[in-house]
Formats: C-alpha cells, sequence, structure tokens
C-alpha cells in the first residue's frame, strides 16, 4: 500500500510531514535538526553528540527530573542522536500520548537549559563510552580508516569527539552551539502511526509555532579526493582475540545521479544473501570470516564505501588479497546479468519490509526529507531501481572500486602486512 | 491434519492450532496491513539439551542447515529467499533454535518448502562441515572481543553448578575444535524431528490455505522418537560466589546474577516488575532489534548510579526461559570511578529494594511501561511470529496473548516478595572486569 504523507511548512518555516497508520496503537516520530557535528567547532569534537545528549535534560519550564518521570510513566522512549550533517530526536510512544511527549520534545528542541550538573554527567558518560571504543577493535579500524580516507575532509572528523577535545566541553560551548545551529527552518518533523494529521498539525503548531530564529547558514561539504595511495594500517590490539578489518574507498553523495546503480552494485558485491561476492568468498568458500559485507554510506557528501570483516590475524592477508581480488575481477567483468537482476529484485521487494513499521515509515520519510527526495519516494524508487542497467551497474564498479587507492585499517592482534609498506 | 484446531478467544488475535498427524504443531495468524507473510519454524533443542565435549553443536547445527538440501542444491540457497525481497535468519540460544523467512506473500510456497526441506533433508557435507569450523570459531573469537561478553560467559558459568545453562550457546572453543560431522549430523537427526517442532506462519495469509499448504509439505516427514529432555536441576546456592577478571582494557564492569524464576513460576512477573523499577521496562522480545531505547531515567539504579556519575550506564535483563535462568543486573563503570564505589551503592539500593519492598505508584508506573513496551515490541509479522513460536518453545503461545492480564493481576506485595526472595546475596553471583592498563593501544 503505498505511502500517503501530508507536508507542510509552519509560518516559521518548520516542516511537518505525518503518514496516518490507524491500525497502529503507537506512534514513531524523528525530528531532524540540521545541526550535526559538522558544526563541531575546531578542536571540540564531540560538541553535537554531547548537545544530544543534554537536550532533553531540562528546559525552561520543566527539570531534567521531571521530564524523565513524564516520559517514563507514558512508558515512551526518547532519544537523541548527532551525526555528521543532522541531528536526531526520536520517540515512540502510545497514540494517546501523542501530543504530550510532542510537547516535551518541543522544549528540548526549542529552550534547552543544559544544567551544569547534566553537563558534567553526561560529558563524563561519552568520556567512558569514548574509553570504551579504544578497547573495540571493530570501532578503532572504522574511526582510524575514516581519519584517514578523508584527512582534511570534514568526514574525517570523529563524530563523537576524543576524550581529550570533549574533556573541555562546557555549558557555554553546548549553548552556544544550539543558539548557532537550530531554527525551525531546519528541522523537520516526522510522525508516523495511530494518529491523525489534523490533530496532530494543530498539536505541533501549538508547541513549536513560536519559535522563532533566523535561519542558519547551511554547511557545504567539498569535495572528498581519493588517498593518493594505497595504505595498510595495523592498530595492534595483542589482547584481543581477532582483527577487525575496515577497507575503505571514497564512495558517492546521496544526490548523485549514480546512486542508484551503486546501491545494486554495492548490494552485488557484498551485501546480497550472506554478502554477495565477497561473502561468497570469505566466508562461503574460504570459511575466514563470521561476518563480511560492503557498505555505502551515500550522505550529503561522498560518504565511504567500506568493506568490513572479522578475521583471525592468521587470515588478513588472505582476507585482504580476496577483497582485491573480486573487486578487480568486477572491474574487469562486471557483475552477470544474473547477479545484477536478483540485487534489484532484491532492492525493489525488501521496500515493503522497510516500510512495516512505524518507526521504519518515520525514518524513510525522514531521510527522503533530508535529502530533499519527492514524498512519493516509495513509489518512484521502484522504478528508478527497475531501470538501472548491468552497464549502468559496472560503470558504478569501475568509478567506486579503486583497490589502488584504498585505505585498510586493520585492528586487532596484527602488527601489519608481510611485504607490503604498512605503518 | 489431526486434532484440536481452536482460535485463542474473542479478544486476543486470533491464531489457528492445528497439530499434524506426526506431532508437528502448526500456528496461524491472519494479520492484513501489509502484503507480507513471516514464517518462523521453532525446534525444542538450544544449548541447554548438549552433552559434555558437545558444547556449541545446537548452534553449529544450525549454520550447517543453511547449506542445502537433497532438492535445494548448495549453490541455489543464495537468493532463495532475497529474491522476493525477502529476509531470512536463524538463531539459536538456550532453549530453542529458530529459522525464519519475511518476504511479501507470493513467497509462502518457497518458506514452507524451505523449512521442510530443513527439517529433514540437510546434507552436511563434510567439506562444509570443516569450513564452518573457522566460520564459527571466528564467531566466538570476534565475541571474546568484547570484554562484556567474557564476564557474561564467566558468570554464568560459575553461577550454575548442576544445570547446562551454564554453558554459552557458542560453546566451549576445545569442543568446537574436536567436534566431527558425525556428532553434528547425530544431534540434528536426533532434534530435528517434526514432534519437536512448531511452524508459526503470521501475515497475509488464508488461514485455511495456508493449513493445506503445511500439511503438504510437511506431512509427510516421519516422526521421530521423542528427545530426551534435560532433568538436571539446580541446587540452591548457599554463598555469593564472585568472579573477577584482570585483562587489558579501558573500562570496569560489573555484573550481578541471580536465580531467577522459569517462566511459568508464579514470581515471574513480579520480578519483571522489580526489574522494571529498578532499571525500567525493556519487554519480552528478545528478537525485537527496532531499537527503542528503555525508559529508564527515573528508575531507582539509573538515578542511584547514572545520575550521580558511578556509572556511564546501568541496564537489567529477565528473559522468560523454560526452565530457571538468571536475572542480571549490568552496569558500566564511570571513567575515574571504581568498582567497590559503584558496588557499594549498588548492593545498597539492591538491599532496600528486598527489605523495604515497592510502592503502588512504582508498580502503577512500570506497568504502563510494560503494556507500552507489549505494544512496541509486536508491531510486524516477524515481531508477532517471533513471540507466538518463542512462547510455545519454553511454555505455550497463549502466553503471549495473555501478556496484558499478567500485568493488570501482579500485586505490590507480589514485587515486594520476589524483590525479598530473589535479590539476597547468597542467590547472587557478582562479576568484574578489573582493566589492567597494559599501555598497548
Amino acid at each position: 500500500m503505498p505511502l500517503s504523507p501530508r507536508r507542510l511548512v509552519l509560518s516559521n518555516g518548520l516542516t511537518l510531514v505525518v503518514q496516518e497508520n490507524p491500525a497502529s496503537a503507537a506512534v514513531s516520530a524523528v525530528i531532524s535538526v540540521a545541526a550535526g557535528a559538522l558544526s563541531d567547532p575546531a578542536g571540540r569534537e564531540g560538541t553535537a553528540t554531547l548537545v544530544a545528549r543534554v537536550i532533553d535534560r531540562g528546559s525552561e519550564s520543566l527539570t531534567a527530573e521531571a521530564i524523565a518521570d513524564a516520559l517514563d510513566c507514558r512508558g515512551a522512549a526518547l532519544s537523541v542522536s548527532a551525526g555528521r550533517h543532522r541531528m536526531s530526536l526520536s520517540f515512540t510512544c502510545l497514540a494517546e500520548d501523542t501530543g504530550d511527549v510532542l510537547a516535551i520534545a518541543a522544549r528540548a528542541i526549542t529552550s534547552p537549559v543544559f544544567p551544569e550538573r547534566e553537563v558534567s554527567t553526561r560529558r563524563a558518560e561519552l568520556v567512558t563510552e569514548l574509553r570504551e571504543a579504544e578497547d573495540d577493535p571493530a570501532s578503532m579500524a572504522v574511526d582510524r580508516m575514516m581519519s584517514e580516507l578523508y584527512a582534511g575532509h570534514p568526514y574525517g572528523r570523529p563524530i563523537h569527539g576524543r576524550v581529550a577535545t570533549v574533556g573541555p566541553l562546557d555549558r557555554d560551548g553546548l549553548r552556544g552551539f544550539h543558539a548557532s545551529t537550530f531554527a525551525p527552518a531546519a528541522t523537520t518533523i516526522v510522525l508516523a502511526g495511530g494518529v491523525g494529521a489534523a490533530g496532530i498539525i494543530d498539536v505541533v503548531e501549538r508547541a513549536f509555532g513560536s519559535w522563532h530564529t533566523p535561519a542558519p547558514i547551511p554547511v557545504e561539504v567539498p569535495v572528498a579526493p581519493a588517498p593518493p595511495a594505497r595504505r595498510v594500517i595495523a592498530v595492534p590490539m595483542m589482547d584481543k582475540a581477532q582483527t577487525d578489518v575496515a577497507y575503505g574507498l571514497i564512495g558517492i553523495a546521496r544526490r548523485d545521479p549514480d546512486h542508484e546503480a551503486a546501491g545494486v552494485m554495492n548490494n552485488a558485491l557484498g551485501q546480497y544473501a550472506i554478502g554477495g561476492r565477497l561473502g561468497d568468498s570469505i566466508r562461503e568458500r574460504q570459511g575466514m570470516a563470521y561476518y563480511v559485507y560492503s557498505r555505502l554510506d551515500a550522505n550529503q557528501g561522498a560518504g565511504p564505501l567500506t568493506v568490513r570483516a572479522g578475521v583471525s590475524a592468521a587470515n588478513v592477508e588472505r582476507t585482504l588479497a580476496s577483497i582485491d581480488e573480486e573487486m578487480r575481477v568486477v572491474v574487469r567483468d562486471g557483475f552477470t546479468a544474473k547477479e545484477v537482476d536478483e540485487s534489484k529484485r532484491y532492492l525493489i521487494g525488501s521496500l515493503p519490509r522497510r516500510l512495516e513499521t512505524n518507526a521504519g515509515i518515520a525514518a524513510f520519510l525522514a531521510e527522503a526529507e533530508y535529502f530533499g527526495l519527492d514524498l512519493d519516494e516509495d513509489q518512484t524508487l521502484p522504478g528508478r531501481i527497475a531501470a538501472v542497467t548491468a552497464d549502468q551497474v559496472h560503470a558504478a564498479a569501475r568509478r567506486l572500486l579503486d583497490p589502488a587507492h584504498a585505505i585498510i585499517v586493520v585492528a586487532g592482534p596484527w602488527t601489519g602486512p608481510r611485504g607490503e609498506g604498512g605503518s | 491434519m489431526g486434532l484440536g484446531t481452536a482460535g485463542a478467544g474473542a479478544c486476543a488475535p486470533v491464531v489457528r492450532e492445528a497439530v499434524l498427524d506426526n506431532g508437528l504443531k502448526v500456528l496461524v495468524q491472519e494479520l492484513r496491513t501489509a502484503p507480507l507473510v513471516s514464517v518462523w519454524c521453532w525446534y525444542r533443542v538450544g544449548s541447554k539439551d548438549e552433552g559434555p565435549g558437545l558444547t556449541g553443536v545446537s548452534h553449529w547445527v544450525e549454520h550447517m542447515n543453511f547449506k542445502g538440501t537433497r532438492n535445494i542444491p548448495r549453490d541455489e540457497v543464495k537468493g532463495i529467499i532475497e529474491q522476493f525481497g525477502g529476509t531470512w535468519n536463524g538463531y539459536t540460544w538456550i532453549d530453542q533454535t529458530a529459522y525464519m523467512e519475511t518476504a511479501s506473500t507470493v513467497a509462502l510456497e518457497r518458506m514452507l518448502f524451505i523449512e521442510a526441506e530443513r527439517m529433514d533433508a540437510c546434507l552436511y557435507h563434510p567439506d562444509d562441515c570443516e569450513s564452518e569450523r573457522s566460520v564459527i570459531i571466528s564467531e566466538l573469537q570476534g565475541g571474546e572481543n568484547d570484554p562484556e561478553e567474557l564476564l557474561d560467559n564467566e558468570v554464568t558459568a560459575v553461577a550454575f553448578k548442576a544445570h547446562p545453562y551454564r554453558h554459552p550457546t557458542i560453546g566451549w572453543l576445545g569442543d568446537l575444535q574436536s567436534m566431527t560431522r558425525d556428532d553434528l549430523y547425530g544431534h540434528y537427526r536426533r532434534f530435528y524431528v517434526p514432534n519437536n517442532a512448531t511452524i508459526v506462519v503470521v501475515g497475509d495469509v488464508d488461514t485455511d490455505a495456508t493449513l493445506r499448504r503445511i500439511e503438504h509439505h510437511f506431512g509427510r516427514i516421519p516422526a521421530g522418537q521423542a528427545p530426551r529432555r534435560v532433568t538436571a536441576v539446580e541446587p540452591p546456592q548457599a554463598a555469593e560466589r564472585r568472579v573477577i577478571l584482570r585483562r587489558p582494557g579501558t573500562t570496569a564492569y560489573w555484573r550481578a546474577v541471580f536465580h531467577a524464576p522459569a517462566v511459568g513460576d508464579a514470581d515471574f512477573f513480579p520480578l519483571l516488575f522489580v526489574d522494571a523499577i529498578l532499571n525500567g521496562a525493556s519487554g519480552l522480545n528478545i528478537w525485537n532489534g527496532h531499537g527503542v531505547p528503555v525508559p529508564q531515567r527515573s528508575a531507582r539504579l539509573y538515578r542511584a548510579l547514572v545520575d550521580r556519575g558511578l556509572a556511564a550506564s546501568v541496564s537489567g535483563g529477565l528473559l522468560p526461559t523454560e526452565q530457571p535462568y538468571l536475572y542480571t543486573i549490568a552496569a558500566t563503570v564511570a571513567a575515574g570511578e571504581t568498582l567497590a564505589t559503584l558496588e557499594d551503592v549498588m548492593l545498597g539500593e539492591l538491599a532496600r529494594i528486598a527489605r523495604e519492598g515497592v510502592t503502588e505508584a512504582e508498580c502503577a508506573k512500570v506497568r504502563a511501561q510494560l503494556r507500552a513496551r507489549f505494544v512496541y515490541e509486536s508491531d510486524s509479522v516477524t515481531d508477532i511470529a517471533h513471540q507466538i513460536g518463542y512462547f510455545e518453545t519454553i511454555g505455550g503461545w497463549r502466553l503471549y496473548h495473555d501478556l496484558q492480564r499478567r500485568l493488570a493481576e501482579v500485586t505490590v506485595e507480589q514485587v515486594s516478595a520476589a524483590a525479598a526472595s530473589r535479590l539476597r546475596d547468597d542467590n547472587r553471583t557478582i562479576g568484574w572486569v578489573d582493566p589492567v592498563d597494559a599501555g598497548i593501544h
């Protein structure tokens, strides 16, 4: 059944999208603000993440305790997270509680007070999580891969900061971040579930209608050049049981005309069934890994195409050689017509599952809005995928799969490649 | 088609129950909110059913059952559900092994065929067994990279002296290295019989037609000998037990596990309230991955530990199991704080709830949380089919439809009594990960 969202822009510039789902007793919402880690001041990486942790911990009219009590007694789950470009406040509640929870969310977004005590407690939590990540090979591999692949580019900055940059963050810094980035024109609310659109529009008008702040200057993302040369980097963690591999390439932006072809290519390469061609080779035929897959993070700018695998230290070099070989063959020969057809059928056929739940619908519509896509994306996407040809998939592989310019990080009980220039 | 087909009642969604002549139980629920169907095939075999030297065999068998059958060649497994836009998966835990597919409704026939093949036609080629041995060892070692998983394994093994819930589902490394193809195949033939299985279908289907197709696919499979059931009973714990892991790392972790009631025991739901009062309600669906956060900011342990800066996180876990398992409380020590300080405050809070009980207002709050939680965790055909099948493997699917009534019946006195009887120091095992900064990172 196609979605039929209602979209309108309030007089203050805030965008509202509502998808009614009368069969549901619950509601899921995503409130996105164009205020992510790219807006962190230099040397203060982690600011957006800490804002996300504290923004719902006290507003001008509600203390942190009062907010906690009001949410918990309704069984409502609310969370805020920061990405590179945007901050998202998400909640799920029973349909009957939607107005109350929206009012709490509105106060968090429009009038947070960032109490000193909350800033200090949540900063310590974030430091603990960053310390935990330092003991996690998967986090270490991906973090290092991003910082090297996007050296000098905003996508190379750590989204959640580092212990050293988070430690000095204070209330004034968080207030400054909020004042300079949060505005109704930069905010989109998407609601899906058992609520009527007309009633919700009134509730949102009451909660957000009086919020007036000038629109911030949008953050521009420069083009990310490919690294000058391939590098294999070891992050030795000798007490660990196995290594995590993060093999990174510069990918593409979401609005790139090749996006659909690149999506089919990525699916055939490292996702279809148990990890596409990579899974066939590394897991199924060679039995080297429990997991191996590729992912394409198309964003406002060209996010990475990453291959990830967890393998024993003895198999690292065989694994890297296998990834290189699979890419080389695909670049040379393309995928078979059967592979292209299967991946297209999968990507088209999986759409109803993505749109089955309120949370799935809200996330889909929030993403469409974020990337400036049409609201009937659920109806046009299948046609666009169906139209992708094998030649276009091959062209996408030739454009993106470039082992000679890969940044490869191996974290775990491995000290470096034999016979290849590691560091 | 044999005995006892009956609906669940006027108020609850209608589940049709049937039992084939070979003993296979069938549960079908029509749900026409999306053009999707979810099929789950459940076997009453989990890691508790494994003997010495064979730990991990159930999980390994689960992996082998994705590798082709007499009528599904190995190279045709790939994409068999994906071509319908579908997803498939499987998991093994202490009481059960489950396989699932969710896809567009037109794939129902394919899904039933796959599950019937899986029940009695898997191949266990020796080369596939060997290849999968290293995949599973990789899975185990990936888990060992996580200090919390190491701690959970150690604490569980110490908490149980006699009951086979003591070993991890993935098994011990030595057993994974020595197990043979015949061990795997023997386990498969012993437990994968229709009279030890339940098939659940939920979605945009016609019940009568679905029952006929299930009879067509599964009716030919002969019943097997009823598998033996675990009879071991864990003796009462006599004293607190402790585990301390000192290993290189950056972060300290704290655990306590308490012997807990099985889902059918009288104090299971009261203890679920205790956990929600301490940590916020986390629900009863171990599959649901929608990531709806636990509403816990007003919970006792969150306020005592996280809001005071002693812990970076705290959580509770009471899962429904066939036999008495464990109630877990987990905390991550905040950077700069100590395990000893956290433990002092934690044990003080646990002693307080055991001594003083809980209030009516706390019970009302967590009842509302649990009510909402049960709605959230049943919002897809996949989740509903999971919950019906999961409860069937541990005591009976009707309990799933009975959850809201069971919540309503819990009294403040029962909750206080459960806290007093379960949160005793001689019923607990405490575990620490005490990191040693080896300066190697």
